[in-house]
């Protein structure tokens, strides 16, 4: 049973925070989003067939973070291993995402590849571990872009109305008619395949919800009294739209934001399934799911694990927008 | 003490929240006579409206009717199931809400929810209800009753929202109106037609109506028994006369102190100082006594229990 | 209510300018001389530099591609309007006649899932808000929303892999919309088959708007419950059913109707997904092989169409929701 304190110093994000916290499955997909995160950036030094400190001849080498000039093309698993005047230590999966093994294809999980392995040899583990880096690296630049594009539009159409709302309107009416899947589809079967020209892509054509969503908040709160004290201390139209107006909109567009991230990592499998996501090697869950079409009689690892990792993970976002979404609303308060 | 229509005993009624248990109403006694207008007078949250749900126990959750009787026609209210109770909804009391507006199906039209109070509750043919309905519309004087008939609720003035709402509720003469703050959201000057309208409902049909109102100044005109509740209690009970001429609790005193022009005060605005109490956590001793001016430490010490003082004159008070 | 109508066809108009002017910019923006591309229908090889810029030149004038911009666009607008689009790179034949090919099999998919969508999310949804917090509204509400964040292409694959032969269970076809000898079969026959073709593409493109509007039903019904005129229904006497399919659907079901307008589009692009991964020849397949093979005209027709059917779609759901609202339509009385 809660307490009903005397709220002295009432703080609305901790407010939002305490109400998204009961939403239990929520808070746990927020583990796992930063569980995630941190594999995403720690990859190299978890996944690797190169050491990440070895010790030869008395010097200490950092082979994960550094090119050594006397070490290229080296195969270090081979060279550390009965070599007793080395000592090292190898990341605890210790195959890179893209080192393959034509002994060893299309095996299924067992205790030397955990997850089994591709038509090439490469490990799926350690495929999936670096798939993460592009899925996560997507999901943020790609919303971010969109987030860029629609605070912008849709504050400047909330904010001046008029004529220059018509005109905005019309243009994000004209936009959101496009067929995104296969405008994106064109534009990057034109284009060199590259992640960037995946992250701009999926962020141009997703930025048409957020927009409608500030310019509904904008026009709400741009006749608040707070609004008018503003313009009558004189200040500029920008410094009102950005540091009054703007805060006060962003809640929903949290929200917005958050589905957003799930939307464009699904977006990104679905290009890479298509073979038109990032370039190989480059390994992304969509394309290993890709490969798993040819062999689908019988590597049931190679559908499992990537479509599981992208399933999660675009489960976990979607629970935490839903549950900021619920701690929003001021009817679910209880 | 004949003449009983409607005995609530020993009412309590608690919402069951994260914050911990909302005590709503507190062990509630109250009566309607025939033909009375009996007024409940309270600040807003002081339970008023809860009272009045579980009569029809249209209670909403988290809200738990947690014990007590509702007396009606030798039964007890609270008892029946759901058939039984269709059959006292609507029929033998009825109910209408603070905003009209809201109360009214924006979908459909007004005659079709008119309708049908009759058609599930009477076996009678379409054609004599569309000329029943266009009488209860004329009852309530509504000047186009044909028009209003084929209108949607959103097309009509809040006044004529209301006075659908009382033709809704009385259109099969039940024996008890309940209002809950029914002219709150309406202009003062539609806010007294509104009453009028009541008041000679009441006379043609010889209605009970159970008032509930947080404005005090309105059961002046209206109510023949008044109760005042505070924190999800009774505190007084008394005829109107006698609660204007000797209002003995000070929660009453201070109500009509606010009332601008009591007494020909015009000079200054009374209020009455601090909060409602949360109901959640309840000190023993008198509710009141936080923001009573009079308060002793007889008051904090024990529960009190409310009595008669004078002839037909309760209150919960020892001062 | 007329005026209303008329007011929002109005407001299209410039959208579909615009839809049309970008269209046309995206066309010429495309790498290569569009006088070129046709020449590749005409001349199999270049025999010589000096034949080649002739003939291009000659094509050039014939397609009146040497005239300004501006007439190209009204003339490109006027064959539109015949639906008149040109002819595809890759097959030579007009897009009208691929057209027509190819619309009424993704019809076929499109119409039957989105009546089973209809047909099953209404009930569940207006049921899961009635039993709100017992054990079913809680099992289904976990399920929706994991069929929500299911990857199509992952399901497609599972069930493929699952139900559609190899190692597992051999229950479904996995390609094409009929078996090869249908064209021999009785009617009957030649339905069931087709039906037995249909079920796992059916289930992939059912399952995802489903659990949206599942979800959307079960939100709208619980927001309309807590409304004040329901609590005048119950208190009137009605009956429960009375209350929950009369009062409660009829308001809850508005903004589902409207749905309608929006899934207009998808009738003739069909599942990109879908289509390829169970090779259907249908819309989707189409638009799908015309960006690998860079089938500019094809394309451009394509998103060309999309756009309008957006467009209308969002028109109609516009007046739909006027006529099924009457606050909408009906303006104020006295």
């Amino acid at each position: 049973m809660k307490k009903m304190n005397n709220l002295t110093h009432f703080s609305y994000s901790k407010f939002i925070w305490t109400q998204f916290k009961k939403n239990k499955l929520a808070y746990y997909s927020l583990y796992l989003i930063f569980f995630l995160i941190i594999l995403a950036v720690l990859a190299p030094i978890i996944s690797n067939d190169k050491p990440i400190i070895m010790k030869y001849k008395n010097k200490l080498y950092f082979p994960v973070f550094k090119e050594y000039p006397e070490f290229v093309g080296v195969n270090f698993k081979n060279f550390t291993k009965n070599n007793k005047e080395i000592w090292a230590v190898f990341p605890p999966i210790k195959y890179s995402p893209t080192e393959y093994d034509l002994a060893s294809i299309l095996i299924p999980p067992c205790k030397k590849h955990l997850l089994g392995t591709d038509d090439s040899g490469r490990d799926i583990l350690a495929r999936i571990i670096y798939g993460t880096r592009i899925s996560l690296s997507v999901g943020f630049i790609a919303t971010g872009i969109s987030l860029l594009i629609g605070i912008l539009i849709g504050a400047l159409a909330g904010y001046y109305g008029g004529k220059i709302d018509i005109i905005l309107s019309r243009f994000i009416e004209i936009i959101i008619c496009f067929p995104t899947l296969i405008l994106i589809l064109g534009v990057l079967a034109i284009m060199k395949q590259s992640i960037f020209t995946i992250m701009i892509i999926i962020g141009i054509f997703g930025w048409t919800g957020i927009a409608r969503l500030v310019r509904a908040e904008f026009l709400k709160l741009k006749n608040q009294e707070f609004v008018i004290a503003a313009k009558a201390l004189g200040l500029s139209d920008i410094r009102i739209i950005f540091n009054h107006i703007l805060p006060n909109a962003l809640t929903p567009v949290l929200v917005s934001a958050t589905f957003e991230v799930a939307g464009a990592i699904l977006l990104e499998s679905t290009l890479s399934f298509l073979g038109l996501g990032v370039p190989p090697p480059t390994p992304s869950w969509g394309s290993i799911l890709m490969q798993a079409h040819d062999y689908v009689d019988f590597a049931w690892w190679l559908i499992i694990f990537p479509g599981l990792s992208i399933f999660l993970t675009v489960t976990a976002y979607n629970l935490v927008g839903e549950a900021l979404r619920d701690a929003i609303d001021p009817r679910l308060r209880t | 003490m004949k003449n009983i229509l409607l005995e609530i005993k020993n009412l309590s009624v608690s919402f069951f929240t994260d914050y911990g248990e909302i005590k709503a109403v507190r062990n509630l006694n109250l009566t309607i006579k025939k033909g009375e207008t009996v007024g409940i007078v309270g600040e807003s949250g002081c339970g008023k409206t809860i009272t009045a749900l579980s009569i029809l126990n249209l209670v909403p959750a988290p809200g738990k009717i947690l014990q007590g009787e509702i007396k009606f026609e030798n039964k007890n209210l609270l008892s029946l199931n759901n058939e039984k109770l269709r059959e006292i909804r609507g029929k033998k009391i009825s109910i209408i809400f603070q905003d009209p507006m809201a109360s009214l199906n924006p979908v459909l039209k007004i005659g079709e929810q008119l309708s049908e109070v009759f058609v599930f509750h009477t076996e009678l043919k379409k054609d004599k209800i569309k000329e029943k309905v266009l009488k209860l519309l004329k009852n309530v004087k509504i000047p186009n009753p044909e028009i209003v008939y084929n209108s949607y609720p959103h097309q009509l003035s809040g006044g004529m929202q209301q006075r659908v709402m009382i033709a809704m509720a009385l259109a099969l003469n039940p024996k008890i109106l309940i209002a809950d703050e029914p002219t709150t959201s309406l202009d003062v000057t539609i806010e007294s037609e509104i009453l009028k309208l009541l008041y000679s409902l009441k006379k043609k049909y010889n209605l009970s109506i159970l008032f509930i109102t947080h404005n005090m100044a309105l059961l002046s005109q209206i109510a023949d028994r008044i109760y005042v509740m505070y924190a999800g209690e009774i505190v007084e009970e008394a005829k109107k006369e006698e609660l204007f001429k000797k209002p003995l609790h000070p929660y009453t005193k201070a109500l009509l102190e606010a009332i601008p022009g009591y007494k020909n005060n015009y000079k200054k605005l009374n209020y009455i100082p601090g909060e409602i109490p949360n109901n959640i956590n309840i000190l023993p001793g008198c509710t009141f006594y936080p923001r009573c001016k009079f308060g002793k430490k007889i008051c904090y010490e024990k529960d009190i229990e409310i009595f008669e003082k004078s002839k037909n004159h309760f209150v919960r008070c020892v001062l | 209510m007329k005026e209303y109508i008329i007011r929002r066809l109005l407001w299209t108009i410039p959208t579909l300018i615009g839809i049309t002017f970008i269209t046309f910019i995206i066309m010429h923006l495309i790498p290569g001389d569009p006088a070129a591309l046709k020449v590749r229908m005409g001349t199999e090889g270049l025999k010589s530099d000096e034949v080649a810029r002739q003939i291009i030149e000659e094509t050039r004038k014939m397609y009146g591609l040497d005239k300004p911009l501006y007439v190209q666009y009204l003339k490109w607008i006027k064959s539109i309007i015949k639906l008149d689009f040109g002819y595809s790179l890759k097959d030579r034949r007009s897009i009208k006649e691929i057209l027509k090919e190819r619309v009424p099999v993704t019809l076929q998919l499109s119409v039957i899932s989105t009546l089973l969508v209809y047909l099953i999310s209404i009930p569940i949804g207006v049921f899961s808000a009635i039993k709100q917090n017992t054990l079913f509204d809680k099992i289904v509400t976990i399920i929706l929303f994991l069929l929500y964040s299911l990857p199509s292409f992952w399901l497609a694959i599972l069930l493929i892999m699952f139900l559609g032969g190899g190692e597992y269970l051999n229950i479904f076809p996995i390609y094409g919309l009929s078996s090869d000898n249908a064209a021999s079969f009785p009617l009957w026959k030649y339905i069931l088959d087709r039906i037995w073709h249909l079920v796992l593409p059916i289930i992939c493109l059912t399952y995802g708007g489903l659990a949206y509007i599942s979800r959307y039903a079960r939100a709208g019904m619980l927001e309309v419950i807590r409304q004040n005129y329901i609590k005048t229904a119950y208190a009137k006497g009605l009956p429960e059913k009375i209350v929950i399919f009369k009062h409660s659907l009829r308001n809850a079901l508005i903004p589902i109707i409207t749905l309608l307008g929006y899934l207009l589009p998808s009738f003739f692009s069909g599942s990109i997904i879908v289509e390829n991964i169970f090779s259907i020849p249908g819309m989707g397949k189409l638009a799908f092989e015309a960006v690998l093979s860079r089938d500019y005209p094809l394309i451009m027709a394509i998103i060309t169409i999309s756009s309008f059917l957006t467009l209308i779609g969002i028109l109609i759901a516009d007046i739909l929701y006027a006529i099924v609202d009457p606050r909408i339509s009906y303006e104020k009385n006295e």
